[in-house]
């Protein structure tokens, strides 16, 4: 019926802006006279948003009420040797009503009857919804066709629901952003009921195998995440030391060198570096890069893991250069052709001048352009699962085996889980702390952007 | 006025009817059927001129005219814009400076330039003015270096107030001020011609008349070409005027005869505010 619905909204709603546009025609002068307020077609919107919005509150109470009304209805009828006596028997029953309604069959006729029952009072509250609904849609649009005159503001009105709207816009992402945050704190709160907080931040041990069993054996249940920030740690450091430079030069290079046809060429091609998928990423790390720093490191005599940290932070910066290299690449033509100019006109060269003018000017915002990689880096999870390996080593070694905070949330995750055992909550607690410090990172960044705005002004 | 002007002005008469002026003496910058053009455009046509030593020299003209173009020429700015290209001949002293032997950074050094809006580097005011004698190594010592930058800052009229916020952002100072700073700026490397493109049209009366006042300071020790919009300030602090239009230098002359008593028709329909 919730289909039906909306096609009613729409057609009301259609029907409520025809109707009120040609009002507002009889309301234009049609050899002089005074002029109407707003144009025709305001009057016409006016109408149709006062069709639309009580007809989605109804629909939205509807959805809180009337399954609920359908559940009682239905149950109610049941004969009281099958009636309820707790939450758990209630659920059961539901399930084989809805079942029935659906079209099981059964052999217990009063059940079968309670289906019957909610079937039709299902159907019954769709035609409900419908009629009422489409009533109140009516009776909003002639109230407003009953408001509009010559003078009447329908245009100033519309501004107002435009900008209504535009916040319920902003507010659904603002609300999610806040649903996230909390809903990954309450079981961050929940790990920490169960493991102390210093020993997860400080911990030096990971190995998240807990015990199912009392008596399983060699699952000791470590959550020491300090092993699992080093490890992101050093990986994010050899990509931000591969992709900050290279990124980085990329950027004025295309900014200052480059002429028009090579930019319009090269920074799309660039940029879609960054649009490739980073499982792409990741066995080009595992099967190429990882075994030809495993031969070069043994060409010199030296011990390489198969899965190494070098490897996952090589390829992760190749993967971020574009975040450094394309932001960056803004805020440098973003710094005003005044300066280039007032530094030539002095006798400068080209390189004295990026170097000292430019580069200065434009760094709050570079160092913003690797804050976001950073953060993006940390936040990898592909290319480290499969190129940097799952043992919790604590090493700031590049050719051994690491494992990072995003690995160990997706390791812990994965497969048949129980959500309620250190094990599994222990992910949350990671995604928490990863979150916070992206977060970090993202306000810092934003601050120095912030600043760096001021400076032209 | 002395002679050099004087025969400066015949040959600017010269020029006016289209044929290359011969250069005299006294004349610091001379330019010789010089043309420019954005890509099929073209902005400046047969332009000859000569510009005499320590003196002002103003160039008027509606907008579109040229003479930013042709201002831009003297230190080979003009080399920035991609699709620019410049003919015939200009030398600063008679040395050619499109010659392909020439380092445009030595020679934007000898010609420093002062833009339409202030654009100080967002760095203190020391470091701004500092800029240049840095990267052309002129001064040996940091004594050396903090009494260039407190000559070009006082030749400016600048250092009275500033002297104190040495330390401060160029880009704090008020609009006059951060003028006055880009000036010393191009003073600090010791130009022997300043290019001054409308230096004052982002400036309110008050800050105009003190860049005047310095302009005319200025000329006993530099060379000074500025490109304006303000017919009273081309009359107020210039001793020669060129009027541009439409690509074409129609008149140089005296300052006092391209106001009182122009040859052309459209130098005169132009001071008398009968178009641009």
């Amino acid at each position: 019926m919730v289909p039906v619905y909306f096609v009613a909204i729409v057609v009301l709603a259609g029907l409520a802006f025809a109707a009120g546009r040609k009002r507002g025609f009889t309301f234009m002068p049609v050899g002089g006279g005074p002029r109407a307020h707003s144009l025709p077609t305001y009057h016409g919107l006016y109408t149709a948003t006062a069709a639309i919005v009580p007809m989605f509150l109804l629909l939205v109470a509807w959805g809180i009420v009337a399954p609920r009304f359908v559940d009682h209805m239905a149950l109610s009828s049941l004969p009281s040797s099958l009636a309820p006596i707790d939450d758990l028997t209630r659920d059961a029953r539901l399930r084989d009503i809805v079942g029935i309604a659906n079209g099981q069959v059964s052999a217990d006729l009063a059940l079968l009857s309670a289906g019957n029952v909610y079937a039709g009072w299902r159907e019954a509250a769709g035609w409900i919804l419908l009629i009422a609904g489409a009533a109140l849609g009516a009776l909003g649009a002639f109230w407003a066709l009953r408001n509009l005159a010559p003078r009447f503001r329908a245009r100033n009105r519309f501004e107002t629901i435009v900008k209504v709207v535009l916040i319920a816009c902003s507010a659904v992402a603002i609300l999610t952003t806040v649903g996230i945050v909390f809903s990954v704190l309450f079981e961050t709160l929940r790990f920490f009921a169960r493991y102390p907080v210093q020993d997860f931040l400080f911990g030096l041990q990971w190995s998240p195998q807990t015990a199912i069993r009392e008596d399983q054996v060699g699952s000791s249940g470590a959550f020491g995440a300090v092993p699992l920030f080093a490890g992101t740690t050093l990986i994010m450091l050899i990509a931000m030391l591969i992709a900050g430079p290279i990124g980085l030069f990329a950027a004025i290079y295309m900014a200052e060198y480059a002429s028009r046809r090579v930019r319009a060429m090269a920074k799309p091609v660039l940029e879609v570096l960054a649009g490739i998928p980073t499982v792409v990423f990741g066995f080009f790390a595992a099967l190429t890069v990882a075994p030809m720093i495993r031969q070069y490191g043994e060409m010199l005599g030296l011990e390489v893991a198969s899965e190494s940290a070098l490897a996952a932070g090589i390829v992760m910066g190749v993967m971020i250069i574009p975040f450094v290299s394309s932001l960056s690449d803004d805020i440098i033509n973003a710094v005003p052709q005044s300066l280039r100019d007032g530094s030539y006109g002095i006798g400068a060269t080209k390189a004295e001048t990026i170097k000292r003018v430019v580069l200065p000017a434009a760094l709050p915002g570079i160092v913003s352009a690797f804050m976001l990689a950073v953060s993006r880096a940390v936040g990898e999870t592909m290319i480290v699962v499969m190129a940097a390996g799952l043992s919790g080593n604590l090493t700031f070694n590049p050719l051994e085996a690491v494992t990072t905070v995003t690995v160990q949330i997706k390791t812990l995750l994965v497969g048949d889980q129980e959500f309620d055992s250190a094990k599994t909550l222990s992910a949350f607690a990671l995604g928490f702390v990863l979150f916070f410090f992206t977060l970090m990172l993202n306000i810092i960044a934003l601050r120095v952007v912030r600043k760096y705005r001021e400076q032209y002004d | 006025m002395n002679d050099a002007s004087v025969s400066a002005s015949t040959a600017a008469a010269v020029a006016a009817t289209g044929k290359p002026a011969p250069s005299t003496n006294q004349a610091k910058v001379h330019a010789a059927d010089v043309n420019v053009y954005y890509g099929e455009k073209q902005a400046l046509k047969s332009v000859s001129i000569d510009i005499p030593e320590r003196a002002v020299t103003s160039f008027i003209g509606p907008s579109g005219c040229g003479k930013s173009t042709f201002l831009r020429c003297i230190n080979r700015m003009n080399d920035t814009i991609e699709t620019c290209r410049v003919t015939g001949t200009i030398t600063i002293d008679k040395a050619d400076i499109y010659d392909s032997g020439l380092d445009v950074v030595e020679l934007r050094a000898r010609v420093g330039m002062v833009f339409q809006k202030p654009n100080p580097f967002p760095k203190s005011i020391f470091e701004n003015v500092a800029y240049g004698p840095r990267i052309h190594g002129l001064a040996r010592s940091k004594t050396d270096l903090e009494e260039i930058v407190q000559t070009s800052l006082k030749k400016a009229s600048l250092w009275e107030e500033v002297k104190d916020r040495l330390a401060e952002s160029g880009t704090g100072l008020s609009g006059g001020q951060q003028q006055r700073l880009c000036i010393a700026r191009a003073i600090a490397v010791s130009p022997e011609v300043i290019l001054m493109d409308e230096p004052c049209s982002a400036l309110d009366p008050i800050a105009t008349a003190k860049i005047e006042e310095l302009i005319d300071e200025l000329r006993e020790n530099y060379t000074i070409i500025i490109v304006t919009h303000s017919m009273q300030q081309a009359a107020r602090v210039s001793q020669r005027t060129a009027f541009f239009h439409l690509g074409v230098l129609v008149e140089t002359g005296e300052t006092d005869q391209i106001f009182t008593n122009p040859i052309d028709r459209r130098t005169q329909d132009y001071i008398t505010g009968r178009f641009g």
